[in-house]
């Protein structure tokens, strides 16, 4: 009996410990940062609201949030440290602001992972549509689409996406007699969706090229089917291996962007957070608070490296030339 | 006897201008930083602290604020004037006589042309404090309404006794100060009669500015014709050059000022390295008491501060511990509930817009924020829910302060975002009407220390020019009971100190309660500066006074 792709996929990761890990991780991630409304009402914190004047409860003491320095100028203050007790209250500190850093993680993730699957997903329909159509078609069709993903990839993609957002950042997105707002998520999720479809456009295309010329193909041909038909019968499920290996490292360059675009203030606005909004929060306080930008940046490192290594893993089962030698 | 001593006594003036040691300072290139430029380097339209303590070491009046330490440096002293004139007529005409021998940075002579010259340019290039400061002067009411048509009969030259004449329509008891400031800079008569933006005016003072990149930064070196002629009003210089580079970050800076790499921070230093300073270098920080308020102007010509009861809701909820708190903590800031700061008479000595408190019944102190209160007129005013933009300054305590700002806007029912912009754009942005500003946060230091400073400057109504980006009156606000009082505290010269201040109070309290602007906080500057640099010469006006700290 032959197997089928998905069938395939559960098969050969199950045989690969590094991708398991990396599963199990990603699934941690998720799933903390959904549980991200529930931590901050457990611990009863607001974590998009500046509280620097206020107080917390640590070890049965009101402890100020903002802790006065002990120096001979009694010069600034400290957001409260860490405490490393997850679950309590500012466990993991305070930023400068005065909100609990664990629960600004947790919603950061939310945001983070939300924007870079929504930017994967579009892009890749997108790019699914194009390259499916280019590599069909071929001819003019193929020499229009196919110069039009040329300039776009000919453009470094954080320039574009950082240009982008400059101009949408103040005003917002005007598509017609649709408007979204400059702090909406669909900006960032378009605009890195955007920059990324050539590199998901151009593998698809070259896969569509080679399907339609396949024997299956040109039987349907044969049979009189419509260009319709053959294309979202035919080829677009011998598409799907393609997708699939697309999928966790396109998430994983979406992520990078939204990070980078957060981090410099054109990708979620605050007061919503993101761990590249949370890293510029922390970059104030590099010298007495490291965890407030060190704690989001592991998120990433751990979330991109997750995602790149269940990318390798499914590209390895799902590759017929490496199949056999798993 | 020593060849020093000998010429010591044989050239008293220079003895007295420099102490015996001092000369061994002469030298080297003083480095400065900031995150971004100024703006302009025209001295009589550039309006920001950060190039006005700069102009102070190159730009030279008729009269000058003396360089002194401490509250000596309030003192107004003859600059290129001999001397300060006696007021005749009532307190309505100044006869200055201009000093001889002076010259201005590319060798001319300076002329009482030249001064009559400067006064009328304040007006052509519509200076933002045309109005406010020189706005008595016999024909200025025409030149602020036809700026390039001035001709400002009120001043007079009169070449043959090297005499310029004042005549002013209303006495004022202010004027020569406000003559002392870098708007009244005298500068060549054939000065372009537009804003000069990049292109530097020949200085009078001991610098010059040689170069400017408004990406990179000011280039200054010695003007080879100054020569002190008044040590309290404009003393020589110790360093030969003064590079003041624009582009790190206020972070950066301090860690560049540790590492000995640059000597003076103009922007605030971040809460997160204040305390690192008050523990590992306390010898190179200084705590200066400063004239200086953070303030939120408000908009009143659009919504939702067109509304009374929404300006009030603000003052209400602004929770001035915070923004303490976020400036650097008690030891440095405090809660200010008026719009003048407590190191100056004549202001409103209690707190209207605090817990439990109100415009009748005001509280003795600042106590808390009264969130309820406030809410409750954002649902009076009808104007809940409607999107508010905070614009601040793009520095690590603006920014902060904008954040909590934003917080509690949202907390008492707006839907309000952040705008950070470039500190130079900022200022300018937010005084254009066209901008549509609704709120901002901006700190404000005296140009002078009075009260006027504060009041009439920031709400005068002769100080809010619609569309224009000097118009330092930011909320647009023009109330004439209010301005009535103004006129009486400026021009009234029969008036006791107390009873002036008695009516500047006055003035603080109707401001209040129409509440163009709520205060915020009042603020001492932390000066971080490196190890080499001496003499730490601190002035109330000018702040760190460039010409007179050393570097080697």
């Amino acid at each position: 009996m032959r197997d089928g792709p998905w069938s395939r996929v559960w098969h050969g990761l199950g045989q690969r410990r590094g991708a398991m890990a990396a599963l199990g991780l990603l699934g941690l991630i998720v799933a903390a940062s959904l549980a991200a409304p529930f931590y901050a009402a457990w611990v009863g914190v607001d974590p998009f609201v500046s509280n620097v004047a206020g107080t917390t409860l640590r070890h049965g003491q009101v402890v100020d949030l903002m802790q006065p320095n002990d120096n001979p100028l009694h010069l600034g203050l400290t957001p409260l440290g860490p405490d490393w007790r997850i679950g309590e209250a500012y466990g993991l500190g305070s930023d400068a602001q005065g909100r609990d850093v664990a629960a600004r993680v947790l919603y950061g993730g939310r945001n983070s992972l939300l924007i870079s699957a929504a930017a994967a997903i579009l892009c890749m329909m997108t790019a699914t549509a194009i390259g499916l159509c280019a590599g069909y078609f071929g001819g003019w069709v193929d020499i229009v689409l196919s110069r039009m993903l040329d300039v776009l990839w000919a453009i470094p993609v954080y320039l574009l996406a950082i240009s982008l957002s400059i101009v949408t950042v103040g005003h917002g997105l005007r598509l017609g007699p649709v408007t979204i707002g400059a702090d909406n998520l669909l900006i960032p999720v378009i605009i890195i969706a955007l920059v990324y479809i050539p590199y998901a456009a151009r593998p698809l295309r070259a896969r569509a090229l080679s399907l339609s010329r396949a024997e299956f193909v040109m039987v349907s041909r044969g049979l009189g089917a419509s260009h319709w038909r053959i294309l979202t019968r035919e080829i677009l499920p011998n598409l799907a291996d393609t997708l699939v290996v697309l999928a966790p490292l396109l998430m994983a360059l979406c992520l990078l962007a939204e990070s980078s675009l957060s981090f410099l203030s054109l990708g979620v606005q605050a007061p919503a957070a993101s761990w590249g909004t949370i890293i510029q929060d922390g970059e104030g306080l590099l010298y007495t608070r490291p965890a407030v930008a060190i704690l989001p940046g592991l998120m990433i490192v751990a979330t991109v490296l997750s995602l790149n290594v269940l990318g390798d893993a499914l590209r390895d089962t799902l590759d017929p030339k490496r199949r056999g030698r798993s | 006897m020593p060849a020093l001593l000998m010429l010591a006594l044989l050239m008293p003036g220079l003895a007295a201008a420099e102490p015996p040691g001092v000369g061994d300072h002469r030298g080297g290139t003083l480095h400065l930083s900031a995150v971004g430029s100024g703006g302009t380097l025209d001295p009589q339209v550039n309006y920001t602290s950060e190039y006005i303590n700069l102009f102070a070491t190159m730009y030279d009046g008729l009269t000058g604020f003396r360089k002194a330490r401490g509250l000596a440096g309030d003192g107004i002293v003859a600059d290129l004037a001999e001397a300060l004139p006696e007021p005749q007529d009532g307190g309505r005409t100044y006869v200055f006589r201009l000093r001889d021998g002076i010259r201005f940075s590319d060798g001319r002579p300076v002329t009482v042309e030249d001064v009559a010259a400067s006064m009328r340019r304040i007006f052509r290039v519509g200076s933002p404090t045309a109005g406010s400061f020189y706005g008595a002067i016999m024909g200025a009411k025409a030149c602020l309404e036809h700026g390039a048509e001035c001709r400002l009969e009120g001043v007079v030259a009169d070449p043959s006794n090297r005499t310029v004449t004042f005549h002013l329509t209303e006495p004022d008891s202010e004027f020569l100060m406000k003559l002392a400031f870098t708007h009244a800079s005298i500068l060549p008569a054939d000065t372009p009669d537009h804003d000069l933006g990049n292109d530097p005016a020949p200085a009078t003072g001991p610098y010059r500015i040689v170069r400017y990149d408004p990406q990179g930064g000011i280039f200054a070196e010695r003007n080879p014709y100054f020569h002190v002629w008044s040590q309290e009003a404009q003393p020589d210089g110790y360093v030969d050059r003064i590079e003041y580079r624009f582009g790190l970050t206020d972070e950066a800076a301090v860690t560049a000022i540790a590492n000995g790499q640059v000597d003076f921070l103009y922007d605030p230093v971040p809460l997160d390295r204040l305390g690192e300073l008050g523990s590992r270098y306390t010898a190179q920080t200084h705590i200066e008491p400063h004239l200086t308020v953070y303030f939120a102007p408000m908009n009143v010509h659009i919504p939702p501060f067109d509304n009374l009861k929404a300006r009030q809701a603000v003052a209400y909820a602004i929770n001035r511990h915070a923004m303490t708190i976020l400036y650097g903590g008690p030891a440095i800031a405090g809660p200010l509930c008026s719009m003048v700061p407590p190191e100056l008479p004549g202001r409103m000595t209690t707190c209207p817009y605090t817990r439990g408190a109100s415009l009748e019944n005001p509280a003795p102190e600042w106590k808390a924020p009264d969130l309820e209160k406030a809410r409750a007129l954002v649902r009076e005013s009808g104007t809940a829910g409607q999107k508010v933009t905070v614009v601040v300054a793009n520095r690590s305590v603006d920014k902060a302060m904008g954040n909590e700002l934003r917080d509690t806007l949202r907390a008492i029912g707006y839907e309000a975002a952040l705008r950070p912009l470039q500190p130079a754009l900022m200022f300018s942005y937010i005084q254009n009407s066209a901008n549509n500003v609704q709120i901002s946060i901006k700190d404000w230091s005296s140009d002078f220390p009075s009260p006027s400073n504060f009041l009439d400057d920031l709400f005068g109504c002769e100080n809010f020019h619609p569309g224009s980006s000097s118009s330092i009156n930011i909320p647009g606000f023009c109330d004439a009971p209010t301005q009535a009082l103004i006129d009486r505290a400026k021009t009234d010269v029969t008036l006791t100190d107390a009873a002036r201040n008695d009516l500047w109070a006055q003035v603080d309290h109707c401001i209040a309660g129409l509440v163009p602007a709520t205060p915020v906080i009042h603020k001492y500057d932390v000066v971080f500066v490196s190890k080499r640099l001496g003499n730490f010469f601190y002035t109330h006006n000018f702040g760190l006074f460039f010409s007179q700290v050393w570097v080697q």
